[in-house]
């Protein structure tokens, strides 16, 4: 690294520690934009990193995800936390847009000295929103945040990539949604570390708090740690407290029992993985298949002139070749 | 990772609850393919300016239909100034007189769109300022 971007990365790393956003923000959408930047923040940043508490929270759209967010963050601000806040929403697989409309809930967050959102999106590429998001906490975690909050998108496939993101998960049900108790047999139940019961002045939020309860106890691998389910109220801000410190108590678990260790051994492991695949894909891949003969590729084999399957495994054997 | 998007705050400040107009903005301009960062109703020009320092936006569009621009307008230029944050663009839109535009434009904004504006204008408009 050149000694004048050096210098920046100390100015900008030596402004976010004193909660300077404008720095925050840079270094972030530095990180996202990828590239040769990126690499040298990413190599920086490193030996700062490690102490924040990395919490994630996912479930189903419109289980107020963003409201809890909002409350959650209060609290703490209450016990001398500095917090961060990355919310992801989703972005269009056509267009690449996104509307990010996480801090509608968190407007009064805005001002306060301690706390940083950041609204993100998805995009939707290659290892993209893993890397992005871990930069961002990253970032984050080096400029002294405490606790970062990962807000995810709606359920569906994503939402399991939170654990390459996150060292705990939160994971948010509502009364109400029959098919929603079935929906998160899959995987989600897999990954909760904590569960809530949103909404929990509505009927029916018992009922739901139980079956997830009697679906954890069914579960062989949770061993004797079980996940505890706690029933909550966002908007009347009930519960939150207790929800909050279970987190922290969690935390302090996996911190004793070295299970946060394995995690984010796993996670480091997965990060990198990525990571090398991203930039071997630019620095190696990109250069030979994103250009014009490509496209022209594309149609020789829909019409069937040519076979596709041929084509990559030759491309793939020239690279091997050319590392020899 | 993703390239870098051109990220737009659009934002309502101010006490008239019509967000019509700005929700409008927001999807036409994902559907440009811009990251829009939508804060809702009723916001602060300090909870603006700190949103759009956070996230780092490209651009600010504020959308007024009360008729408090000439306040609101220059003081979110100004905030953004004070932390260093002037390279972010500020246009706006909303019910606002003709006379009013070019006092507006001197504080700063970089275009206003009044009612009836075709939103490919608005698309065009950030075309031109940020290219592909």
């Amino acid at each position: 690294m050149l000694h004048k971007e050096q210098a920046g990365f100390d100015e900008l790393l030596a402004r976010g520690q004193n909660n300077d956003k404008r720095a925050i923000g840079r270094m972030i959408s530095c990180i996202e934009t990828g590239g040769t930047a990126d690499h040298h923040m990413m190599q920086q940043l490193w030996s700062h990193t490690g102490r924040a508490r990395i919490v994630g929270i996912t479930g189903s759209p419109g289980t107020g995800k963003s409201t809890l967010a909002d409350r959650m963050v209060k609290y703490w601000l209450t016990k001398g936390y500095r917090i961060g806040v990355i919310a992801v929403d989703p972005s269009s697989p056509f267009t690449g847009g996104a509307i990010l409309g996480d801090r509608v809930r968190m407007n009064d967050l805005a001002l306060v000295h301690e706390v940083y959102i950041r609204s993100m999106s998805a995009r939707g590429q290659l290892g993209g929103l893993s890397l992005a998001c871990s930069g961002a906490v990253g970032v984050l975690d080096a400029c002294g945040y405490d606790i970062v909050l990962i807000e995810t998108v709606g359920v569906g496939q994503s939402e399991v990539a939170i654990m390459n993101v996150a060292d705990l998960v939160l994971v948010i049900s509502v009364p109400g949604l029959g098919d929603d108790v079935q929906a998160i047999k899959a995987g989600i139940l897999e990954i909760g570390d904590v569960f809530g019961v949103n909404k929990a002045d509505l009927p029916g939020a018992d009922r739901t708090a139980k079956e997830l309860k009697a679906m954890l106890d069914m579960n062989p691998n949770m061993g004797e740690h079980q996940p505890p389910v706690l029933m909550v109220s966002a908007e009347r801000s009930q519960g939150v407290d207790e929800l909050c410190d279970a987190i922290l108590e969690n935390y302090a678990w996996m911190e004793e029992s070295g299970e946060l260790l394995k995690r984010r051994n796993r996670r480091l492991r997965e990060e990198l993985l990525s990571y090398m695949q991203d930039r071997v894909y630019r620095q190696v891949l990109a250069p030979v298949i994103e250009n014009d003969s490509f496209d022209k590729n594309i149609k020789d084999f829909l019409s069937h002139a040519r076979n596709p399957y041929v084509w990559a495994g030759e491309i793939a054997d020239r690279m091997e070749e050319k590392l020899k | 990772m993703a390239e870098r998007k051109i990220r737009i705050l659009i934002a309502k400040p101010g006490l008239d609850g019509h967000d019509r107009g700005a929700k409008v903005i927001a999807r036409a301009l994902r559907d440009a393919g811009y990251e829009v960062i939508y804060t809702g109703l009723r916001q602060s020009p300090e909870q603006i300016a700190a949103a759009a320092v956070s996230e780092d936006v490209d651009a600010v569009g504020i959308s007024v239909l009360s008729g408090a621009h000439g306040y609101l307008f220059p003081r979110i230029i100004e905030l953004l100034r004070e932390q260093g944050a002037d390279d972010i663009l500020v246009f706006g839109g909303g019910i606002i007189p003709d006379a009013d535009i070019p006092v507006l434009k001197a504080a700063g904004v970089a275009e206003l769109f009044t009612p009836g504006t075709p939103l490919a204008d608005i698309i065009n408009f950030l075309r031109e300022r940020y290219p592909e």
